[in-house]
Order: C-alpha cells, then sequence, then structure tokens
C-alpha cells in the first residue's frame, strides 16, 4: 500500500476547521447558556424552570406522536399501491411525490390555510350544502393536519423506496411457502421495509415537534408548541438562556426518540433472519 | 384490488395537490376573496412587482446566497469527502461522520438558535453593533447543506475504482494531477447532485434563516414569511405560484436530462457490446 499523499492528509483540515466552529461549536454555546444566568454564573435555574413548560412539552409531544402515526397509516399503504404499479406509473409518481418536497414549506403550509381559512373554500362550500358555519383555524385538528399534509411525503418515499428494493423472490418464496397474502405482507414485506418505516418515522416526527410555522398560521396562535416557544424566547436577548434550554431539552427528547426506535429496527431485523 | 389502489392512490395525491391547486387558482382571481372566484386577472402579479422592489431583491439576495453557499459547501465538502474515505484511523473517520450527521438528525430551529447565539455572543465579544446579515447566512447555509454534500460524494470515493489511481501515480501523474484527471471524472456525478441539493437546500431554507438573518438581508421565504404573517395577501399567492411554476420546470428539466443521459449512457454500452462481438 503508497503511503497517503500530503493533499490527502490536508484534505479534511477545511471540514475540520468548519465544522468544529459552526456544528460543534455552536452546541456548545447552547450548553454554556443553558447552564448560566445572565451574569454568566454556573445555574441550574434554566433547568428546572422548564417545569412550567411541561403542558407545551406534553401537547408537542402528544401532537407530533399522532401525525407520525396518522402519516404512517396512510403513508405506508399508499406505498404498497404504489411499489404495485408499472415502471412508468412509479416514475411518475415518484416525481409527483417529490414535487411537494421541493415546494417551500411557507408555501405549502399557506395554501393549506387558503383553503381551510374561515370564510374560505372548504367551509364556504360546507355553509352553501346547509352545514352551519364551522371554524378550523385554531383548532388542534387543523395543527395536526397542518403536520400530517407538510410532511406526509416524507414518510411515503423512504417506505417507497424501501418496497421498490425489496427482491420480489421472497415474496414468491412466501407464496410457495404457504403465506396468503396478509401473512405475506405482515412476517416478509413489514419486517424488510423497516428500515424506511423508521427512516419515515423520523423524517415526520423531528420537523413536527419542533414545527412553529404551521401552528402559528393553522392554530391561529391559540397553541404553543416547542417550537413557539423557543422562537419567542430567542426574540429578546433576556430570555435566551431559558430559549436554550428548551432547546436543550428537545434535543435530548428526540435523541432518546430515535434511539428507542433504532432498538425497534435491530429487533426487527433479527426476525428476519 | 387493483382498482382499488388505484383509487387511493388517486384519492391522496388529489389531496396533496389540491390546496396548491387552490393557490394557484385564486392567484388570477379579481374579487380578492377566497370564498368563490369571480373574474380572470393577472393584477396580483403586476401587484407583486409593482408596488416595490421588495420582492425582486429577495430573489436575488436568495440566488445569491443559494449559489455561494452551495458552492462554498461542495468545495469544503468533496475534500472533506475525499479525506474520509482515505484515512486509516476508524475512529478518526467515524468521528467525522457523526459530526457531519448532527445538522441532519438535530431538528432545523435547534440548529438555527444554536448558530444565532455562537454569532450573537461572538459579535458582543468583538463589540459588533449587529453581528447578523449576509455573511451569518452565508455561513449557516454553508453549514447546513455541507453533510448533504458529503453524503453524496462519499459513496462515489469508495465506489472508485483504486487501481485507476495507482495506475495514473504510477504512470507519472502528481498526486494532485490524478485527483484533477483520474478521481474528479469519476465522482463528478456525486459532487453535481450534492451541489444541486444543496443549492435547491438554500433556496428553500426558511427556519434556520428565520434566526440568523437581518432584516437588511432577506431572503425569497422570509419575504413571504414577513408578507404573510397578519393577513392574507393575493400578490402573495401569485407569487408562490411562481415558485411552484420554476420548481415543477426546474424538475421536469433534471429528470428529462436524467433519462437523456441514461439512455445515451445505454446506447453507448450497446454500441460497446457490439464492437466486442465483432
Amino acid at each position: 500500500m503508497k503511503k497517503k499523499s500530503f493533499f490527502e492528509h490536508i484534505a479534511t483540515a477545511p471540514y475540520v476547521f468548519w465544522a468544529s466552529i459552526f456544528i460543534v461549536g455552536p452546541l456548545l454555546v447552547v450548553l454554556y447558556f443553558a447552564f448560566t444566568d445572565q451574569e454568566g454564573k454556573f445555574t441550574f435555574e434554566n433547568i428546572l424552570s422548564l417545569s412550567s413548560y411541561s403542558h407545551t412539552f406534553i401537547m408537542s409531544l402528544g401532537f407530533a406522536l399522532i401525525a407520525t402515526v396518522i402519516c404512517l397509516l396512510i403513508g405506508y399503504p399508499l406505498a404498497y399501491c404504489m411499489s404495485r404499479m408499472s415502471e412508468r406509473t412509479r416514475n411518475v409518481l415518484t416525481v409527483l411525490l417529490m414535487l411537494p418536497m421541493w415546494i417551500s414549506l411557507l408555501i405549502r403550509t399557506y395554501s393549506l390555510m387558503a383553503l381551510l381559512d374561515n370564510g374560505g373554500l372548504v367551509s364556504g362550500l360546507l355553509t352553501r350544502l346547509g352545514f352551519e358555519k364551522l371554524t378550523f383555524i385554531g383548532t388542534e385538528g387543523a395543527v395536526i393536519l397542518g403536520m400530517i399534509y407538510d410532511f406526509l411525503p416524507y414518510m411515503v418515499l423512504p417506505i417507497f423506496t424501501s418496497m421498490n428494493k425489496l427482491d420480489v423472490r421472497y415474496l414468491e418464496a412466501a407464496a410457495d411457502l404457504g403465506c396468503n397474502n396478509r401473512k405475506t405482507l405482515w412476517r416478509v414485506i413489514l419486517p424488510l421495509t423497516m428500515p424506511g418505516v423508521i427512516s419515515g418515522i423520523t423524517m415526520v416526527f423531528v420537523p413536527s415537534i419542533s414545527t412553529f410555522y404551521i401552528s402559528q398560521k393553522l392554530g391561529g396562535g391559540v397553541f404553543d408548541l416547542l417550537g413557539d416557544t423557543i422562537e419567542r424566547q430567542f426574540q429578546n436577548a433576556v430570555t435566551y438562556h431559558t430559549g436554550a434550554a428548551i432547546s436543550l431539552v428537545m434535543m435530548i427528547l428526540i435523541l432518546i426518540s430515535l434511539a428507542i426506535m433504532n432498538k425497534f429496527s435491530d429487533s426487527g431485523e433479527d426476525i428476519i433472519v | 384490488m387493483k382498482f382499488l389502489s388505484k383509487f387511493y392512490i388517486g384519492l391522496i395525491f388529489l389531496i396533496l395537490y389540491a390546496p396548491i391547486l387552490v393557490v394557484i387558482l385564486f392567484s388570477f382571481n379579481e374579487s380578492g376573496n377566497l370564498s368563490h372566484f369571480s373574474t380572470f386577472t393577472l393584477n396580483w402579479y403586476i401587484e407583486l412587482f409593482d408596488d416595490n422592489d421588495e420582492a425582486l431583491t429577495a430573489l436575488k439576495n436568495s440566488l445569491i446566497l443559494a449559489v455561494s453557499s452551495s458552492l462554498i459547501a461542495t468545495t469544503i465538502g468533496t475534500l472533506a469527502a475525499l479525506g474520509i474515505s482515505r484515512a486509516k484511523n476508524r475512529y478518526y473517520r467515524q468521528t467525522l461522520e457523526s459530526v457531519a450527521n448532527i445538522p441532519m438528525m438535530n431538528p432545523d430551529i435547534v440548529t438555527g438558535v444554536s448558530m444565532m447565539l455562537l454569532f450573537v455572543g461572538v459579535g458582543a465579544a468583538i463589540g459588533a453593533k449587529s453581528s447578523l446579515g449576509f455573511w451569518t447566512m452565508l455561513i449557516a447555509h454553508t453549514t447546513f447543506n455541507l453533510p448533504y454534500v458529503i453524503l453524496q460524494v462519499l459513496p462515489k470515493f469508495r465506489q472508485m475504482d483504486r487501481n485507476l489511481t495507482e495506475a495514473a501515480l504510477d504512470l507519472g501523474c502528481t498526486p494532485m494531477q490524478t485527483f484533477f484527471r483520474v478521481e474528479l471524472p469519476s465522482i463528478m456525478p456525486g459532487i453535481l447532485s450534492g451541489l444541486m441539493m444543496s443549492f435547491t437546500l438554500s433556496l428553500d431554507d426558511f427556519v434556520i434563516s428565520h434566526f440568523v438573518s437581518s432584516p437588511d438581508f432577506k431572503t425569497l421565504p422570509l419575504y413571504i414569511y414577513t408578507q404573510t404573517a397578519h393577513e392574507v395577501k393575493f400578490s402573495m399567492y401569485a407569487l408562490c405560484s411562481i415558485m411552484i411554476l420554476a420548481i415543477l420546470l426546474l424538475l421536469i428539466a433534471v429528470n428529462v436530462a436524467g433519462s437523456m443521459g441514461e439512455r445515451r449512457a445505454r446506447k453507448k454500452a450497446h454500441k460497446a457490446l457490439k464492437g466486442g462481438v465483432r
């Protein structure tokens, strides 16, 4: 084996420099702010004061979980149906699925608002059909619907990808060995597409729990989710420390969730073998 | 069964696209309310560019930022991928890769506020009046683009045939020449998709920009955010429609170019095969 050239040695240098200042650095700054007061003295005060935000934490976690589960319930069958189509149709559907991911979240949330707005198209239609005036904006349902609508493609795409990678011979083998369709789905397809499911769940759960634009627009300012709370803390220098503490706890919460899920996916793979 | 699954696919995609279609439709609506469509008009589009040049400035800012941050991220990221793929120390390699994962795993809002704290802190330390602006935006965008570039380029380095490199070195290329003449062409697809991805991520980003920007450097998403903060504005429907159309055209162009490239490659392979038989 040849010795590494000087060029190869210094290739990572710009990245190491950049990452330590702008990726690791900011996290250390958050840690510092979370554990200090305004005079820069060490304190647990910020973390302890978070108990008054426990309602926010529970509500955000609940909303994000509901949105993730519904996305999975809608998305998994959708990915399954899509993977049964002809190759040409699959390609078209992939583009159709990716297009919304490319459109800014702001635009898509704003357009959902156009549809659901009080006095908007849907409520107008319902009134004309003789229903009494309904308000969507400012309800829990609207916020969760916004999360589902915005993040559904992120659930479907990874599951769809892992369905497409599925070796047809496994399905044939399962059928030959006497599995009916439902059994094949539960015992073969589901375990084999588990990695897609896990990354889908991650890609819906993380942005759902930390969103603030969706709850601002569709929640009508009624619901204070974690994202809203953090955003508000950073509008004023006095509350930076509380904001940092909330961010830190949210980060740890997400890390724990991801770790639990990875555990699940590992055991899922064991079943196959 | 087949019918049922087609119906299901159709239904979900209809729901997915209905709001977007409503926005495009009502951007041409004369009456300026959302409950019914009166007459066709282009007034909202005229108003968008007529009133002020804020929208155009925001577009210009967005493009400058997206081009510069994606170029810097691609350069640093490609070099990093080269170094990571050649590093002998396993822990060094793993550390670099997991650090790259941090901005991808972290919620955007945490990345945003943590960078803002850093910038504000450094700004206060050196006594600058306002530390946020174009430069902080550039740094933030480059940072969140970096992992995606590494993710695209690193597999290409790993798939690359090391024998080619050895051959080039044996035949008298300097390591620099080897990189530019032999290695770079074979990882080019990864670099291009990394560049493309960072460009669109940067154009699209709202959350991180929201925290590290100042009012004097606004990108398109920030402009839309301030404009839609309090009321429904139909000129924003027009702007959204234009952006959706631009994205659609870009996506079609990429797909057509991709499938054309594939076809050309297949033709080439076919020809080579024929030549081989002869």
